[in-house]
């Protein structure tokens, strides 16, 4: 039964990444947008642009891994061929995971590309353990959260506009350009709340050593909110076939 | 021999809200037989087969698909299910073969057997020139043709189809027939919902009908039929709109019931026929309006279908979408 729902699971990724993913739109949202960000502030600071790329990557992570994934689920109820894969030996449990699996694989290879760039560039020389240990929780996290957004509506579009507010917000408040250290006290705490703070956290840990502790704590921050995001976004889906 | 089930349901029930969509119903399908489920919009039929699938799940009562018991089972049960809904839902990114193959792998049919398998299906659909075109640039009959091959990819022992020829003209809603008609001889058990009553009469062995979520009656078509063989039936055609004037006809049947079947048209059910054509012609006098054509005529499964619904063959018109809309039974 299991090796069924892993089967499933699978399928669903690789069908996802073929008709979604590897589409003009979903490529420009999640590389291209981070590209041009990150491109302005070298332009404005060339020097210390290796500070930069743990955010880069970070925003790539958010950005690539949530481009589709926002709408795919509702797009698929509307044309009811979600309905279709539950017509298959396959859980909505695992439709959900398979969903969240083709964000995951997409937003891998965008950060990927970007990472390998970025390194050789600038001849950078990251913890690649580290970096893969925060890549794939925190690619998990920002797949689940746009999967969450999805079911939590009925309009395609009202999902895309619901998560342009959290993702920007994280944007400004979880280091990726600022570090959150710089920010007021109480924009400190809200910073702390989202977990692209840790993803930041995590890559720069990888890319500049510090403490274990810094690398555990944002290791586990980014499993709890893949629970927080995933667990929820499985029930929304189950109720919606209640 | 007594035949095995491929379903049966106890009191099946759904609620959604404080509508009761399905309600408390019983029935068995036998395997290797075609099963009509006839009834309006808003009867439960999707409904029904909602449950049957396992797209959601009964308030009350218990069902069991080829021996599974639902919910509890329907993952195993859906490995020899397959489902073609009354919308061609597909994926439109992809090809014919690219979706059939998707299809294969979801269900989990063997890898070496993906391809020749989608290949057969292609063919017997007479798709295969088109295999590697788009499902999205397909007519809606090729669009048809590639959701029931989609679901007959795993080679279900049980097919649901769910108005298949809706939507489809007339030569390849025949098609469709033909190929249902050789599913079952090759020993598919088959649950169809249609509203085309003689698609219905032609296809199924046995056909239950619906009705504001109740089953009213199971029969074959012939015993269907045979309940309003025995009565008289017969059709006036009159010279003018009588749709104002019809409660006042029946008012003047007697135990007979009418049902208007356009403006100027109506078919009276049961009651002594001298008497019917004394009442109608003393209406036509009364009210002005001549009787065109008046005609006996031999019951249909549609007129079946009426007399146990009750409902309007104007309803029924709009139901295939070729009604008007309105209109007031007998």
């Amino acid at each position: 039964m299991w090796q069924e729902q892993l089967g499933g699971i699978y399928h669903i990724a690789l069908k996802d990444m073929k008709t979604y993913y590897l589409k003009p739109p979903a490529i420009s949202w999640g590389m291209v947008f981070p590209l041009a960000w990150t491109l302005a502030f070298y332009l404005r600071s060339p020097v210390d642009f290796a500070e930069l790329v743990p955010g880069l990557l970070a925003m790539t992570m958010l950005f690539s891994t949530t481009a589709a994934e926002a709408v795919v689920i509702n797009f698929e109820l509307r044309l009811g061929t979600l309905e279709r894969l539950l017509l298959a030996p396959v859980s909505i449990t695992s439709v959900l995971l398979g969903k969240v699996l083709g964000g995951f694989l997409f937003g891998l290879l965008m950060t990927a590309i970007v990472a390998a760039a970025s390194i050789f560039y600038l001849g950078l020389h990251p913890d690649i353990l580290g970096l893969a240990l925060i890549a794939v929780p925190s690619l998990m996290v920002f797949s689940s959260m746009g999967a969450l957004f999805s079911v939590s509506v009925k309009e395609v579009f009202e999902a895309q506009t619901l998560l342009n507010l959290p993702r920007f917000f994280m944007v400004f408040l979880c280091g990726v350009v600022y570090p959150v250290s710089a920010l007021p006290e109480g924009l400190q705490l809200l910073a702390r709340l989202l977990p692209l703070t840790y993803t930041v956290q995590g890559l720069q840990a990888s890319f500049f050593p510090v403490a274990d502790a810094v690398f555990l704590q944002a290791f586990f921050m980014l499993l709890i909110f893949l629970i927080l995001f995933l667990l929820p976004a499985i029930r929304l889906l189950h109720r919606r076939f209640r | 021999m007594r035949q095995k089930n491929a379903i049966l349901t106890e009191n099946l029930t759904k609620r959604y809200g404080d509508l009761l969509a399905v309600d408390h119903i019983s029935f068995q399908v036998n395997e290797g037989e075609i099963f009509g489920f006839l009834g309006p919009n808003g009867s439960g039929k999707t409904s029904t087969i909602r449950m049957l699938v396992g797209l959601s799940q009964p308030e009350e009562g218990r069902a069991s698909v080829l021996g599974y018991q639902l919910p509890a089972e329907i993952s195993r049960a859906k490995r020899y299910v397959g489902v073609v809904p009354d919308v061609s839902n597909l994926y439109d990114e992809l090809s014919a073969q690219g979706n059939l193959l998707f299809m294969a792998r979801l269900y989990g049919v063997p890898r070496g057997e993906q391809r020749s398998r989608a290949d057969r299906l292609l063919k017997d659909f007479g798709l295969y020139e088109r295999k590697d075109d788009r499902f999205g640039t397909f007519s809606r009959g090729m669009k048809r043709a590639l959701t029931i091959a989609a679901a007959l990819i795993h080679e279900p022992r049980l097919l649901f189809l769910d108005e298949p020829t809706t939507g489809l003209d007339a030569a390849a809603a025949r098609s469709l027939r033909g190929l249902i008609s050789r599913l079952r001889e090759k020993g598919l058990t088959i649950f169809l919902t249609t509203h085309y009553l003689e698609e219905a009469d032609l296809l199924c062995d046995r056909i239950a009908i619906l009705v504001q979520g109740r089953i009213v009656r199971i029969d074959t078509p012939a015993g269907l039929k045979r309940l309003v063989q025995t009565e008289s039936l017969i059709e006036f055609s009159f010279r003018g709109d009588i749709s104002a004037l019809a409660g006042d006809l029946c008012s003047r049947l007697g135990e007979a019931e009418a049902a208007l079947l356009e403006e100027s048209r109506v078919r009276i059910y049961g009651g002594d026929s001298p008497q019917i054509f004394d009442a109608v012609l003393q209406f036509s006098r009364d009210n002005g309006i001549g009787i065109e054509a008046a005609c006996t005529i031999r019951p249909s499964l549609e007129d079946a279908f009426l007399r146990i619904a009750g409902l309007s063959p104007l309803v029924m018109g709009t139901e295939k979408g070729g009604g008007k809309g309105k209109g007031k039974g007998g």
